[in-house]
């Protein structure tokens, strides 16, 4: 049951006797009908049941919130939804990485650039120079 | 008319599959797995709303978001797709921070040349060996490869 004696959001809107153990009530309180209203729309009263319920009580707040976000995001973009933010945030860090390689690079200049003698090239620096360069063909810049 | 192969949500389902189904296009029946993701998390009444409420020319897209987001539920049932953002969100923070270090750097060395330049780069080349993360596709299933 909801606070007090009012059904929760979840009841109310299902139009049914909210129970003493609805498992809705801890997370659709009745003074926010909006929230359920938008999880009822995407996923269904009895998906959303069925997913709370297999889950520990301590994480079902926070299953929640995550359903809560996915279901307006899928509202907003009814094409893409949540998979339209990963893929904006999967560019961002490959643009960064790339950023990074670049300023990574420059250094490498301006301390070759620095440097005047002709010995240097057989400094244990230019060992390191060397070996990182392999950095170039790392998987881990995808942007190739 | 029926089609003489159910699509994988009308066998699913158990009923029949008709020419127009709207599922037919995007829940074929050699890939079981992808109507059966989306149903144990939307429901196929749910689905087919979805579907039917965009342009048919965007209904390959929905059907593919839906099935990697209901992978992503699956996978991590508390926390969903929502993970990969939460973490993706950290990943940009975190390379940002890198960045700035080093634009720093590379401010102080165009400033400042090093006069010892073998030592001091040396050092600096020991700091930035942290500097590349994993790539984003670590941080759960790429886009790509699930469609």
């Amino acid at each position: 049951m909801g606070a007090g004696n009012s059904p929760c959001a979840s009841c109310k809107l299902l139009r049914r006797r909210c129970a003493k153990d609805c498992v809705f009530s801890p997370y659709f309180p009745s003074d926010n009908p909006h929230k359920f209203a938008i999880v009822h729309k995407v996923f269904g009263a009895s998906n959303i049941s069925k997913m709370l319920q297999e889950l520990p009580v301590h994480q079902r707040g926070d299953a929640v919130s995550s359903l809560v976000y996915e279901a307006n995001a899928r509202m907003k973009d009814p094409v893409y939804g949540c998979v339209g933010a990963i893929s904006y945030l999967q560019n961002q860090v490959s643009q960064l990485q790339m950023q990074l390689a670049l300023a990574q690079a420059e250094i490498l200049c301006i301390q070759m650039q620095s440097q005047d003698q002709p010995t240097a090239l057989t400094s244990p620096l230019h060992e390191l120079v060397a070996d990182d360069k392999s950095f170039f063909f790392s998987d881990n810049l995808n942007y190739f | 008319m029926t089609n003489s192969t159910r699509c994988a949500a009308c066998k699913q389902l158990r009923r029949r599959c008709p020419s127009d189904c709207i599922f037919l296009p995007y829940f074929p029946p050699y890939n079981p797995q992808r109507f059966s993701y989306v149903h144990r998390i939307y429901g196929a009444s749910n689905v087919g709303k979805m579907l039917q409420q965009v342009e048919e020319h965007e209904r390959g897209n929905v059907a593919d978001s839906l099935y990697y987001e209901a992978y992503c539920r699956i996978e991590d049932p508390i926390y969903g797709c929502v993970g990969i953002i939460t973490v993706l969100h950290e990943e940009i923070y975190h390379l940002q921070y890198q960045l700035a270090k080093i634009q720093a750097q590379i401010d102080l060395l165009k400033a400042h040349p090093p006069l010892q330049g073998l030592e001091y780069s040396a050092n600096l080349l020991a700091d930035q060996n942290g500097v590349y993360a994993s790539s984003p596709s670590s941080f759960g299933p790429s886009i790509h490869c699930l469609y």
